[in-house]
């Protein structure tokens, strides 16, 4: 909301001298923040007067339309400039600067020869002036008359605060609110306006438009007025013009400028119908079957049945609190107008503003609550202005509904100094919450707090305590350090995660956080299928192109793996550690659950196992080497078999022991893909990626590619410590030839099994293919130890030959000789 | 050569001195092999003569094994001597023409790196940890009444918009993308009785468009301590020292009105860094009505909650000038921050 300093002045008694700082500090301190500071007309000086224009005649032979132009300025001569804008004629009243006057971004006048004239001073525009960005020319003034200051009459010099309101503070859209807030702050008198109004004044009668309620859930109390002989050409005085365009707003006609003048001071917005276009009475109802309305800007709206409407006995006329309707516009010959304020109820007008796209300052307001007691206070108020100005006759009143009655709230006076942790003396208490507006009955305990028409968010004893915060001040209130009853330490899928970032990371590779957004060509390249290709769709994504989550991080890897390789990186490994969404199938409906008290065992079930479970995955990415080429030779390609080692590193550093089989899931290289499992179930991924993939995206051939499901593995019980054996150990080199199909792990498994328990590790240091004939040979070293003592060269190849055997046995295998 | 001598004082003499003449005369530990062989081992003289000691008859082996022995000890002592002194000459000489460049890059491991979010959500966590909080995670794609309904954020509530909140199809799923980790909150007190005392960092999802300063997927940390008569001010002291710890120890915060659904009174919290102000966070105290959604009496038990944007506290904390170097995931950005270490 926009405020003028000087209209705020008209309410709270703000000292004269007080800085632009101090203000919004005072607008903070009560908590309303304040997004911008304008300062109209800084640096303009005057002399800044008011001409009548008495003559004005073309520079001949211009290609624009030059006029040299006479002026009364309210001196003993005519005053001549020179001026290029047409907007004007002979009798009207313009802004002249004269000559030693200065223009914001200290523009200086002066006496200066022109288009063959002096031009003695300068005609101005809003524009010029600073105080609007208004393009269409100079400033025709309705009122004034020659040599006035025209500093004064625009009241130009102003500061303006553009202050955010809460949603909780609809009072706080008006002048009204503010001057309330800042005198609160200030701690200086308040008047508040709307008690300026006498509305008893215009009575209730049958004279005017009638109005009933059909639907009283959707307005309390509703005022209709009505006036005639209302004159069509009455200007709006400039004072309200410069209102109304100070708070950001555009003067329209009088009868409109009245309707947002009133709003703006009071916070009411108002309706006014050209009434000679009501037929009968007016309603509050619901559309019901009624399907379409064109409302003022000219557009046609599909109403639902339940948008709120205004109408007569034939029609809508109004979609309530948001937009009113072409047929009953005021317009140039309107004469006879009924005015509309009503305390609406804030959904329905949340309703009617979204389900037509149609945000208006009315529905800003409406949508926030207003005060009750203002559609009979704001409705008058314009009357008395409508009056004035326009020559308006009253004609009578309707009313329905009523302003709700308030309930006290019960109070214990500590309470507010036991919340905030602070000490406040009753006394305190009591003026903050009167100044907020409330009346306080303390003649007992519970206090009874009454609350003001226009804090219909005042309902219980803990929003008085944010009353009393607001005004005592939060930065009253010093620090006290609470700890936990608990000693607390991470859970172990927390431990789990830091782990596995902190060893990929020290391994080389980076973490990355991608977007979960994927589009369906990315999932259709990947090859995804199954529980991969059925993902939530996102009903409003950033983009329609990424409507999907993910199921898989590889698609946000493989992104972020591309923009890194453009941006010049060749050798590097990317990770994300981060859930996926699957399990699209178990969208399950929840039914309304209250919240006003805790929900059943039944429906807290019913609400957790609407979630989908989302997985924890690890993910990475590697293009090129991990060991980098550079003065000490050549570095090596990171390749399929690495990727499958990180993963195992990641699984069996959480203490379980995976079995990997070949597998050809998509996008891996059908040939170069491992499959981890746990008791049959996958739980990781590793390899090399497809190459047709790769080459889709633009990654280089043998990119690889591992995922891990952290939240599949199981946690480790406590590991018991392995035996440290020190006698000497033996150590017996085989190589055995197996057919190349033959798994180089089922091999090692074989040998194991028959090498007896005094094998202490076996490693594969081997792997010839140039045999012939699909055979390879296969080096394996074995190393056996005994706890107690030397083993004697018999012993050991007694366990070779087991061992051996056993590999014939289960893969046949052949001892290469 | 020397087997047919005969074991006398005097060739006794004669081997001990021409084996340290030796001995005086190697030049190098190459040398110094050959004097051991020729002098000093099994071979040499010396050695040859402890042999032939069996031969003697009893009286005579006495005196000449202590002859014997005296000699080889002095041969012994002064090969390890002059192969002590060589080897410090050797020590001088050639490990200095063995000397590298010490200084030269030899990174053949790409530099690895956590992203500074990890490392900032590691020691906000392992901070609260210390004042006795849990750490508490909870599911990204979320039910609608943990994310709204629970929190004082009814149906018509402008957040629950289009424009703010990621909705999934069917709408009548109820599930939206968290617009902020608030729900841990409410699973929280769901689960467990009061005394709470939680930290709740997660990643959460508003739909703005990604800018210098926004992006539509963010990370927060919240807050939230439920215990009896815990007041504003044990809020404000634990954003001090939230505070402190995370910018330094001068610090301060500053508490400015505002307002939240979920707690009343509600406070936006500011911090003065480098000579400003900057807005951090929101918090405030537990809304009553959130309590009792939650089933807790809010006649016995109070509490506060408070909320922070990760992104923008890293922002601050290190200099980043613009949201797309902490979302695109270029190495560098991340490399920066190391491993963590400190």
């Amino acid at each position: 909301m926009k405020a003028p300093l000087s209209w705020l002045r008209e309410f709270a008694d703000v000292p004269q001298d007080i800085s632009v700082e101090a203000l919004e500090e005072a607008f903070v301190s009560v908590g309303f923040e304040v997004d911008g500071v304008e300062i109209q007309g800084d640096g303009i000086q005057g002399p800044l007067v008011v001409g009548l224009v008495k003559s004005a005649v073309l520079v001949e032979g211009q290609k624009k339309p030059i006029r040299y132009v006479g002026l009364d300025c309210g001196e003993d001569e005519i005053r001549y400039v020179i001026c290029g804008a047409s907007n004007f004629e002979v009798g009207d009243l313009v802004v002249v600067s004269l000559p030693g006057a200065i223009l914001p971004g200290g523009f200086e006048i002066a006496a200066r020869q022109t288009y063959g004239h002096t031009s003695n001073g300068m005609i101005c525009s809003a524009r010029e002036l600073g105080i609007s960005d208004d393009h269409a020319g100079i400033i025709v003034l309705s009122e004034g008359k020659p040599g006035d200051d025209a500093l004064e009459l625009l009241q130009i010099k102003d500061l303006i605060f553009d202050v955010a309101v809460n949603p909780d503070r609809g009072y706080a859209l008006s002048i009204r609110g503010l001057a309330r807030e800042l005198a609160a702050a200030l701690k200086v008198a308040y008047r508040d306006p709307a008690l300026a109004t006498s509305p008893q004044i215009y009575e209730i009668n049958s004279r005017g438009i009638q109005v009933a309620i059909e639907d009283p859930s959707a307005v309390s109390v509703i005022y209709i007025r009505t006036i005639s002989d209302f004159n069509p050409q009455a200007l709006s005085p400039l004072w309200m013009q410069r209102r109304i365009q100070k708070c950001g707003m555009r003067s329209i006609s009088l009868a409109v400028d009245v309707t947002n003048y009133v709003m703006l001071e009071l916070g009411q917005p108002l309706h006014a119908f050209d009434a000679s276009k009501i037929d009968g009475g007016l309603t509050i109802r619901r559309a019901h079957s009624e399907t379409h309305f064109t409302t003022l800007d000219g557009q046609e709206r599909k109403l639902a049945s339940d948008n709120l409407v205004v109408a007569d006995n034939s029609r809508a006329l109004a979609l309530a609190g948001t937009m009113g309707g072409l047929e009953s516009e005021v317009v140039a010959d309107t004469t006879t107008l009924a005015i509309e304020a009503a305390r609406f109820d804030p959904i329905s007008i949340a309703k009617n503003s979204r389900s037509h796209r149609l945000p208006s300052e009315a529905s800003r307001r409406l949508e926030r609550a207003t005060d009750p007691a203002l559609a009979a206070i704001s409705s008058a108020r314009a009357l008395d202005l409508l009056i004035e100005l326009g020559g308006a006759r009253y004609v009578g009143s309707a009313s329905a509904g009523s302003i709700p009655a308030a309930t006290a709230i019960d109070l214990d006076p500590d309470f507010p100094a036991k919340i905030l942790g602070i000490s406040l003396t009753h006394e305190t208490v009591r003026a903050t919450l009167e100044t907020v507006g409330c009346s306080v009955e303390d003649s007992g305990l519970p206090w009874k707090i009454t609350a003001p028409t226009w804090r219909s968010d005042l309902l219980t004893p803990i929003d008085l305590v944010e009353e009393v915060a607001r005004l005592v001040g939060l930065n009253e209130i010093s620090g006290t350090l609470p700890i936990g009853k608990a000693s607390t330490t991470l859970n172990p899928m927390q431990y789990r995660k830091r782990h596995v970032a902190h060893s990929l990371a020290a391994r080389g590779f980076n973490e990355v956080y991608t977007y979960p957004f994927v589009s369906q060509e990315m999932v259709d390249l990947l090859g995804f299928v199954g529980p991969r290709a059925a993902s939530f769709v996102i009903a409003n994504p950033m983009s329609e192109q990424a409507p999907l989550l993910r199921t898989h991080l590889l698609p946000g890897l493989l992104d972020a793996a591309k923009r890194n390789l453009a941006r010049g990186a060749k050798d590097f490994g990317i990770f994300e550690i981060g859930t996926v969404f699957r399990d699209v199938a178990k969208l399950a409906h929840v039914g309304k659950v209250a919240t006003d008290q805790r929900p059943s065992e039944h429906e807290i079930k019913a609400i957790y196992e609407s979630v989908p479970a989302q997985p924890l995955f690890v993910g990475a990415v590697v293009v090129g080497g991990m060991d980098r080429n550079g003065w000490w030779g050549k570095g090596r390609q990171f390749e399929w078999s690495d990727a499958i080692n990180e993963a195992l590193e990641i699984i069996t550093d959480t203490g379980n022991h995976p079995e990997i089989v070949q597998s050809d899931l998509a996008p891996w290289h059908p040939g170069r893909c491992a499959e981890f499992r746990i008791n049959g179930k996958p739980v990781a991924h590793a390899g090399e990626l497809h190459p047709r993939v790769l080459e889709a995206l633009g990654l280089p051939s043998r990119s690889c590619a591992f995922a891990v499901i952290l939240s599949e593995l199981e946690f480790s019980q406590t590991k018991s410590a392995p035996a440290v054996l020190t006698m000497p150990a033996a150590s017996q080199d085989v190589s055995l030839i197996v057919g190349a199909d033959m798994p180089a792990s089922k091999v090692q498994q074989a040998l194991v099994s028959g090498a007896g328990e005094l094998l202490e590790s076996i490693a594969l240091f081997d792997r010839y293919e140039n045999l012939g004939e699909d055979k390879i040979a296969l080096g394996f070293s074995l190393v056996f130890r005994a706890p107690d003592r030397t083993l004697t060269a018999d012993e050991v190849s007694g366990y070779r030959d087991s061992a051996v055997e056993s590999a014939q046995r289960e893969c046949g295998a052949v001892l290469r000789s | 050569m020397m087997s047919s001598s005969p074991l006398s004082e005097q060739a006794v003499e004669a081997a001990k001195s021409s084996a340290l003449e030796a001995i005086a005369a190697a030049q190098s530990l190459d040398a110094m092999k050959e004097v051991k062989i020729n002098f000093v081992g099994d071979k040499a003289p010396i050695s040859r003569f402890s042999q032939e000691l069996g031969k003697l008859e009893p009286a005579m082996r006495a005196e000449f094994g202590k002859i014997v022995g005296q000699a080889k000890s002095r041969i012994s002592a002064a090969f390890d001597a002059r192969y002590a002194e060589l080897e410090i000459e050797r020590d001088e000489r050639v490990l200095i023409e063995e000397r590298v460049d010490v200084s030269i890059p030899a990174q053949r491991r790409p530099q690895g790196g956590l992203h500074p979010l990890t490392i900032l959500t590691n020691e906000i966590c392992d901070l609260f940890l210390g004042m006795g909080y849990r750490v508490a995670e909870g599911p990204e794609l979320e039910a609608e009444w943990l994310n709204f309904d629970a929190l004082n954020i009814p149906a018509d509530h402008p957040a629950r918009t289009m424009q703010d909140t990621f909705f999934i199809e069917p709408l009548d799923s109820h599930l939206v993308l968290r617009t902020h980790t608030s729900p841990v909150q409410v699973r929280t007190m769901l689960e467990q009785d009061p005394p709470i005392y939680v930290i709740c960092p997660g990643r959460t999802y508003r739909a703005d468009e990604l800018d210098a300063t926004h992006t539509p997927v963010f990370s927060q940390v919240e807050g939230l301590v439920i215990d009896k008569g815990i007041t504003m001010a044990d809020l404000k002291g634990t954003l001090d020292h939230f505070a402190q710890s995370i910018f330094g120890p001068d610090v301060k915060t500053r508490l400015r009105s505002s307002f939240f659904p979920f707690t009343e009174p509600s406070a936006e919290v500011d911090f003065y860094f480098n000579g400003r102000w900057i807005e951090w966070g929101g918090c405030g105290m537990v809304n009553p009505k959130v309590l009792r959604a939650a089933g807790i009496d809010p006649d016995v038990y109070s509490g506060f909650a408070f909320g922070m944007g990760l992104e923008r506290t890293l922002m601050v904390r290190h200099g980043i000038t613009d949201m797309h170097d902490i979302v695109e995931g270029d190495i560098r950005f991340s490399q920066g921050f190391g491993t963590g270490g400190r």
